[in-house]
Parts: C-alpha cells; sequence; structure tokens
C-alpha cells in the first residue's frame, strides 16, 4: 500500500488509454465471456455454449492441408535444395516480398472473375485488414473528421477506424425497407448529420461483401456511391476482405470493376478509392495476419508503406503464401471449393432457421446470417432485443451478435455465423433453437399446414401486431445500444 | 449525375492528413543518401568488390547457423508437426491478443537467461507486437497524449523521431550526454532536459532509454539505471527500457537491466507502475523479418491496454508457434547466448585493433552490432556540416556506408556508428583496409594529426 501522497501513476496513462473507444467494455462481450467459461465441445461438454458470433471461414482448411503435405519446402524455408532461412530472415524491406505481392493481387484479381486485374506497386501489406484501415485514417483523415460507414457494420470498426486516429463514426441508416441496401437519402442525410455535429466528412467506407449483413453490394448501390464521392470530393474506402465467399448469384461485383466500366479508371476519382483485403476470411487464415491496402494514389501507397513498418507481416508468412497463391491450379480450385461449401452450409443454416420459424436477409455471401428475430421481441426496442440475446445466450446456450451491436437501428436483427463449426455443431445449434422458439412462442413454429404457408401467414399476423406496437409505442421507448 | 471527369484535366488531388504528408517518417533526410549509395552500389567479394559497403545496417548475421542447425533437427517447428494436420489449422486460427501461451512462456524464460536470471518475467505481463518499432509507438500512445513529451538520451537511435512521434504526435525532448564521461546519463542532465521541455510548455510523460545503447554500443551503468529510476519517481512519469540488444552484451555480467533495479530495491509499487520494458528477437537473434516485438510492463492498466492495442500489429501465430519450438528449448537457447556474445565480443575486437591501427579510436563498447567511433581529429570543422562533409567523402570516396552522428542526435560532431556484424569476417576486413589507407591519404593531405 502506498505511504506517499504523491500521484499514482497508473493516473497518468493517455487519454487513449483510459478512454472507451477500444470498445471492449461493452455488452457485446459478455458472450463471449459466456463462451469462454462454457465452451460447447461435441464430446466433452456437449451441454455448452456453441460459438455462432465468430466469423471464421474453417470449411476448407484440408484443402490447404493437402497442399501443405504436397509442397512441404516453402514452411521449411526451403527452395531448390536450398534454405532461404537467413534470407528471409532478414528480409523485413516494408515494400514486401515481391513474389507475395504478385501472387497477392493475382489471387484477388481472381477472386472478382480476373475482371480487374491489380498491378502489384500500388498494394501495401500490414498485419491483418485491422491494421489496413487503421492506416488507412491515419492516411485519409485528421482528428476529429469522420468517416461515413453504413449500418448496420462491424463492431470492430468502432475500435479500428477511431481509437488511436481520434477520426469519427457517423453512420449511414440502412433499414430492412429494402433490404438494408445503401440509399441516396441515406447518404445525403449521414453527410448532413455530419455537418450538424460539425464535422467535416473525409470518405466514406463500405464493406463489400457485407458484414453483418452477408449481401454484395449491387452495381446500383455502386454506382450511387462513386457517384457520392464525385458529388463531395471524398474518398471511398471498400473493404473487400470477404471477396472470395460470395457463393450464389447475383455475384460479386468490385468497386474495382464499376471504375473500369465506366472508364474512370485514371481520373482523380479513381485515385480517391481505396480496397482494403486480407487472407483472414477467404482463407481461413487469421492467426498470419496477412492484410492489404490498395491504392491508385501514389501518395497514399507511399504513406500507408512507411506505417507498415508498425505492422509488417512475417517474411516467413510472406514466403509460405507466396508458392500457395502462386500455385493456381490451387487457387483456382479452392476457390470454387470454398464457395460451393460455403453455399451449401449458408442453407443448412436457413433451412434450419425456417423450421425454427425464423426467416434471414436473403444473402449470397459471407459467413454468416442477418437474421430477423423481430418477432420474438416482447418490444421493438433494443432492450428487448438485448433481453432476447440473454436468453439465446443463458438459455439456448448460443453466442450470436446482436444487431445493435453492429448499430442496426432496427431492434431484432442478429448475426449468426456458419462457417466455424462442423455440420452436427450447427444441426445442434439450429435444433436448440427450434425447441427455444416452440417452448416460448405460440404459433410461430408451423404446426400441421405447409410449413411456408403457415410460416408466410403467420409472420404477416405477427408484422401487423408490431406495427399496431409500433406506432403506439415508438415516441417511448428510447433505442438501445 | 453523370460523371464527366475524364474529359477535364484532373482536378487538384483531394488532399491527405497532415500526418500522410509529414516528413515526420524522416526519410527524406540527408542520411539516405548513404543508403542510396549503397542500393546502387553493393558490395559483393565476387561480383562487386569494389563497391559500398554496408555498415548502417545494425543487424545479427554471426549466428545463424545456429538457427538453422536448431530448425534441422527441430522440423517440427517449422512445420507443425510430421503430418499433423489438426496443428497447423489451430494456428491458421489463433488471432488471440493474449499470443500463444506457450511463446508467451518462452519469450520470458528466454529474458530472464540473458539477464542470468537476476530478475524474473512473468508470461502473463508479455504483451506481444511485431516488432521493436510497433512495441514503442504503441507504449507511446499509451503513456502520452499528443503535443506531451519523452525525454531521450542523445545520441540515440534514428528511427525513435519516426517510431515516437509520427502518428502519435508526441514531442522528444534530448537529454544530452557527453563524450567527456563516455555519453553517460547524468542527473544533471535529466534535470536540464526536463526543465528545457516544461520551458517550452510541454508535459513530460517519460525517460526511454535504450539499454544496451544504440548507438553507443555500451550498456547504461547500474548507477544511472538507479539515478534514472529516482528521477522517474520524483517526477511521478514513465520509464521505458528498450532492451532490444540485452543478448548482446559480450559478457552476461556486464548488463544490468531495469528488472534486476526493480527486484534489488525490493521496490514499492509505486515504482514498479512506471516501468515497462520492450523487447525483440530482431537483433539478438538476427530474425528482424519475422516481426517479434514484445513489451513487458509492471503496470496492469498498461498490460490490458497495449494487449488491446496490440490488436493492429499482432505477430503471425505461424512464426509465434515456430519460435515458441526454439525458444522453449532451454538447451538450445543457453547455449545460443552464450555463443552469440562470444562471436559478437571476436567481431567487437577485430574492428576495435582495425581502427586503432588507422589511428582511430573508439568509445569503450560491451555490448551490440556496432562500435562509436571518433573521427572528430579528422574534421575540417568541428560542426555539423564538418561531419557531413567528411560523411559525404566516406560514403563517395571510401565507399563505406557509415552512421553520421548527427543523424542520431548527437550533440558533438564527428562521432560515427559503425557495424560489424551485418558481413563476413573477410567483408569487414576489406572495410577496415579501405578505411585505414583512407584515414591515412587524408592526414597526409590536410595535415592533420
Amino acid at each position: 500500500k502506498q505511504t506517499t501522497t504523491r500521484p499514482n501513476p497508473m493516473g497518468i496513462l493517455s487519454r487513449k488509454a483510459t478512454c472507451n473507444t477500444h470498445g471492449q467494455d461493452s455488452s457485446y462481450f459478455l458472450g463471449w465471456e459466456e463462451y469462454e467459461k462454457n465452451p460447447y465441445d461435441e464430446a466433452t461438454n456437449p451441454a455448452g455454449i456453441i460459438q455462432m458470433g465468430l466469423a471464421e471461414n474453417q470449411l476448407s482448411f484440408d484443402l490447404i492441408e493437402q497442399w501443405l503435405a504436397a509442397n512441404p519446402d516453402p514452411a521449411s524455408f526451403k527452395r531448390d535444395g536450398g534454405s532461404v532461412f537467413r534470407d528471409l530472415a532478414l528480409f523485413q524491406d516494408y515494400h514486401g516480398l515481391p513474389a507475395f505481392k504478385k501472387a497477392l493481387v493475382e489471387f484477388m484479381s481472381e477472386i472478382r472473375g480476373n475482371k480487374v486485374t491489380f498491378d502489384q506497386n500500388k498494394i501495401v501489406l500490414t498485419a491483418g485488414a485491422t491494421s489496413a484501415n487503421e492506416t488507412l485514417m491515419f492516411c485519409l483523415a485528421e482528428p476529429g473528421e469522420a468517416i461515413l460507414l453504413p449500418t448496420p457494420y462491424y463492431p470492430g470498426f468502432d475500435r479500428d477506424l477511431k481509437w488511436r486516429t481520434g477520426v469519427e463514426i457517423v453512420p449511414i441508416q440502412c433499414t430492412s425497407a429494402n433490404g438494408f441496401q445503401i440509399t441516396e437519402t441515406a447518404l445525403e442525410q449521414a453527410y448532413l448529420d455530419a455537418k450538424t455535429r460539425n464535422l467535416k466528412v473525409k470518405g466514406v467506407l463500405v464493406t463489400n461483401p457485407s458484414n453483418p449483413l452477408g449481401t454484395t453490394l449491387t452495381r446500383p448501390e455502386l454506382n450511387l456511391l462513386v457517384n457520392f464521392i464525385s458529388d463531395k470530393q471524398i474518398h471511398l474506402i471498400s473493404d473487400e476482405i470477404y471477396a472470395g465467399t460470395a457463393f450464389s448469384s447475383p455475384g460479386y461485383v468490385s468497386i474495382m470493376e464499376v471504375l473500369k466500366d465506366k472508364k474512370l479508371e485514371h481520373t482523380e476519382l479513381a485515385d480517391r478509392v481505396h480496397v482494403v483485403y486480407s487472407l483472414s476470411k477467404d482463407l481461413g487464415l487469421p492467426g498470419f495476419r496477412v492484410g492489404a491496402i490498395y491504392s491508385n494514389d501514389d501518395r497514399v501507397v507511399s504513406a500507408a508503406t512507411k506505417m507498415s513498418s508498425f505492422g509488417l507481416v512475417s517474411s516467413q508468412t510472406q514466403y509460405l503464401l507466396a508458392a500457395l497463391l502462386s500455385d493456381k491450379k490451387f487457387t483456382r480450385n479452392y476457390i470454387a471449393e470454398s464457395q460451393r461449401r460455403l453455399k451449401q452450409r449458408q442453407r443448412s443454416l436457413r433451412k434450419g432457421l425456417e423450421k425454427a420459424g425464423i426467416s434471414c436477409l436473403k444473402s449470397n455471401a459471407g459467413l454468416f446470417c442477418w437474421v430477423d428475430m423481430r418477432h420474438l421481441l416482447e418490444a421493438n426496442t433494443f432492450e428487448a432485443e438485448m433481453k432476447l440475446w440473454k436468453k439465446i445466450v443463458y438459455e439456448v446456450k448460443l453466442n450470436i451478435s446482436p444487431g445493435s451491436s453492429c448499430h442496426c437501428v432496427e431492434p431484432g436483427w442478429f448475426r449468426v455465423c456458419f462457417a466455424n463449426m462442423s455440420e452436427e455443431t450447427l444441426e445442434l445449434a439450429v435444433e436448440r433453437l427450434r425447441m427455444f422458439v416452440e417452448e416460448n412462442y405460440n404459433d410461430v413454429i408451423p404446426r400441421s399446414r405447409s410449413g411456408h404457408e403457415m410460416l408466410k401467414g403467420l409472420r404477416k399476423k405477427n408484422l401487423t401486431k408490431w406495427v399496431f406496437r409500433l406506432s403506439y409505442s415508438s415516441d417511448r421507448e428510447p433505442e438501445e445500444r | 449525375m453523370a460523371i464527366e471527369l475524364e474529359q477535364q484535366p484532373k482536378p487538384a488531388a483531394v488532399a491527405l492528413s497532415r500526418i500522410a504528408v509529414s516528413e515526420t517518417h524522416g526519410e527524406d533526410s540527408p542520411y539516405f543518401a548513404g543508403w542510396k549509395a549503397y542500393d546502387e552500389n553493393p558490395y559483393d567479394e565476387l561480383t562487386n568488390p569494389s563497391g559500398v559497403i554496408q555498415m548502417g545496417l545494425a543487424e545479427n548475421q554471426v549466428s545463424f547457423d545456429l538457427l538453422e542447425d536448431f530448425l534441422e533437427r527441430h522440423s517440427e517447428a517449422a512445420t507443425w508437426g510430421k503430418g499433423a494436420t489438426a496443428g497447423f489449422r489451430d494456428n491458421a486460427l489463433f488471432q488471440d491478443y493474449h499470443g500463444l501461451k506457450s511463446f508467451r512462456g518462452a519469450m520470458a524464460s528466454f529474458m530472464e537467461q540473458i539477464r542470468g536470471g537476476r530478475a524474473r518475467f512473468d508470461p502473463d505481463r508479455v504483451v506481444l507486437t511485431a516488432g521493436a518499432t510497433a512495441a514503442n509507438e504503441l507504449l507511446t500512445f499509451i503513456l502520452a497524449n499528443p503535443g506531451d513529451a519523452l525525454l531521450i538520451p542523445t545520441p540515440y537511435y534514428p528511427g525513435f523521431d519516426r517510431d515516437l512521434r509520427w502518428r502519435t504526435g508526441v514531442q522528444i525532448v534530448p537529454i544530452h550526454c557527453h563524450s567527456s564521461n563516455n555519453f553517460q546519463i547524468t542527473e544533471s542532465a535529466l534535470h536540464a532536459a526536463y526543465d528545457d521541455a516544461v520551458s517550452r510548455g510541454l508535459t513530460v510523460r517519460g525517460v526511454l532509454i535504450t539499454n544496451p545503447s544504440n548507438p553507443l554500443g555500451a550498456t547504461v551503468q547500474r548507477a544511472a539505471l538507479e539515478q534514472i529510476l529516482d528521477f522517474a519517481v520524483a517526477k511521478n512519469i514513465h520509464l521505458v527500457s528498450d532492451e532490444i540488444y540485452s543478448g548482446s552484451t559480450f559478457s552476461s555480467a556486464e548488463f544490468v537491466s531495469i528488472a534486476e533495479v526493480l527486484e534489488s530495491r525490493g521496490s514499492r509499487h509505486v515504482d514498479r507502475e512506471r516501468v515497462h520494458i520492450v523487447y525483440s528477437l530482431s537483433k539478438d537473434l538476427g530474425l528482424p523479418g519475422f516481426r517479434v516485438g514484445t513489451i513487458y510492463s509492471y503496470n496492469d492498466a498498461v498490460v490490458t491496454t497495449a494487449r488491446r492495442m496490440s490488436s493492429f500489429t499482432l505477430i503471425s501465430s505461424q512464426t509465434q508457434h515456430l519460435l515458441a519450438c526454439m525458444l522453449s528449448d532451454q538447451e538450445f537457447t543457453a547455449d545460443y547466448i552464450k555463443t552469440n556474445r562470444e562471436r559478437l565480443r571476436r567481431r567487437y575486437d577485430v574492428i576495435i585493433a582495425g581502427l586503432r591501427r588507422a589511428g582511430i579510436e573508439c568509445l569503450r563498447g560491451n555490448a551490440g552490432l556496432f562500435c562509436w567511433m571518433n573521427l572528430g581529429p579528422l574534421l575540417k570543422e568541428s560542426t555539423k556540416e564538418g561531419e557531413l562533409a567528411l560523411w559525404n567523402l566516406i560514403v563517395r570516396d571510401v565507399r563505406l556506408n557509415i552512421s553520421p552522428g548527427s543523424s542520431c542526435h548527437c550533440s558533438e560532431p564527428g562521432w560515427f556508428r559503425v557495424c560489424f556484424a551485418n558481413m563476413s569476417e573477410a567483408t569487414l576486413d576489406v572495410a577496415l583496409n579501405r578505411l585505414h589507407r583512407f584515414v591515412d591519404e587524408y592526414r597526409q593531405r590536410t595535415g592533420s594529426s
């Protein structure tokens, strides 16, 4: 115990250290904590909490493992009978391993159906997309300036984009009225909101495919965004880390493809479009910390490259992945097979949820579904959403992500991951949910009639009930985040 | 809203942030001329024997064989085990910012071994970052607000100007050290720096020392460490000790870590909470490409915050796995530490002897991958310009890329940092011969002693 009267140095940390912008004290992490205390295990803890809040791609490791078994040299620092250990150990050039950058941009191109090509001199390697997004903020905005993000968005952005940079996020409110698509009205409203808050808007950041929606941006939305940034003279960051997970129609359209189609490639506007990529989702390698910034603006590439010193990718990892991604036979097969498996798995979740009388936003990408549980809420409030979420975590024993943590403006939506567990575990999870709904709600799960018809009729009935409640109570219930 | 931009001349580009366009990254400094000269004409024993010899890169290349030998004998370190595919999967998924427990434990024990067991490190206080570059910046974000100041003894590693200041907005105020007492940090220098900062309206948040010192190549004496710690306590500020060269001390006994000072004081909480140690495997193990750094803090809030912040700069789990295997083998590490020290000492002896034959004196060093050479007597004028003129001559005519003291903010002109561990012994010989010839000719020409 202190005997002096001097102030405790613990009190003298920076504002950044003591503020809450890292977001880790939010109730969202409660689910995580509960899971850690009681994690599901098929053999040893079958009654434990099933983790459905982790957007990991665990479906295609076997393909990579097979490749590793057939190609042992790169992981062992070997090449053509010699060792590359020494050279790699010393390689800390922030320009990155040329062979890796080449393989990476070609992979990015392949994922986009080779409709666009990327220049390896315009790509900057970073320790994960987390680092890439933060670095772009440092490059494009001053502390106190703002970036517009469509809601719902990945909760991590609150930390990644704002914490150390001092940049603000102003939401572009999207709603279920049109499947949460971005509208011109919403964009303009967000811009106005920023202005009202005295914030200078520096850009728009979209995630395409979207987390948490699991949808790809439509061409009209992409065109809208191009027009918007042109009009406002601001940047557009397209976080495309889920690009390789688009598994069904309408298919994936990258912002770069749109620029190409509009013949905007070598214009000043194209200099304001930046893409973020990573191998954490498409390849399922989050532990390897491989992210990238792609920009047409030389100044951004230059500044970001220097900044990458604070988060370089291990040369050991660059070397291994250069070999993996240079193998076109592997990449071609991997991309197709991974998408096939994701499609099948998403279908399993969707069908399982249907049996529980629960529907999802129609999606064609990602590692999760955006699930509609509005009809299960006691009230159309975020308080009710939290209440339901806690029940799902503690009683149903599923850790899913509440829409409020993603800044969704409508209560009742949840993100549920499907690619980070076995098929059997997924089946168990939806069965648990089905039982929960059956035991706690009347008339939600179809009994005798054809399931689909019953569902439609019932949902309409419930919707009407809610519409009535909404108009009665919306002024009184506070929104909860 | 049609877009007709392609028909008009390209409008002025939208401005980037101040940070993006500032020069605090330091890469436009005149010192890069040395690097440029090397890049354009690099020495190669066979293909370019008259090229520029790189002596400005503090890399440790003397002990790779020991690492390569280990990898030969332990292939599972690099390959997740023979046919053990589960190993790969779990490793590839592992992105927990607490880091691989086995790796944290291995780092803690490695740090203990380096200090001859004179200090203990708790693996739960080890925070992992992608290199010491990231660790130092991260700590600065945590310990200081934009506009605040850190006190750093001169001469110091030029990279600090970028690492500690660029994105953080924090300022560096130098603690001036002089050759009169072998550039050791004195109490009066500490106070002078502090007062200097205050007079400039800056809030001092901490002192950052590098021990062993870069560029001096010498350990900080125990008495000085005690003084610095007392100073930090008195001013209620932080003390960051960058100990990335700790395993490169030529003799284990000569290195005293701030951790030892804390332990020997049986220090009070109020002493400990302000101390943070930075470490890395880039120098001692010669693995800068693998990006392995760490923050060790005695302050719980700093550990927690640093861990969360490390999300921006995690170490590849593939690399953590490799190094966990390597550093957990305490027989290997003990032998490595001992052998590495001996080889560095031998190299140091060679370069010192070679320079002495050329009539050049160096600061008495006992650590690091470089020596601190005094060419003061050769300067036409004892100024920064005089130093740079001599430096340009050495880069251009002698074709050695060495680091001028002014790039390290040394207050006395004429000192140069010369690396000796990033080349073969034969190359070092060539470099020394060239320098010898140059100095002889230069002295004859200028009539200097």
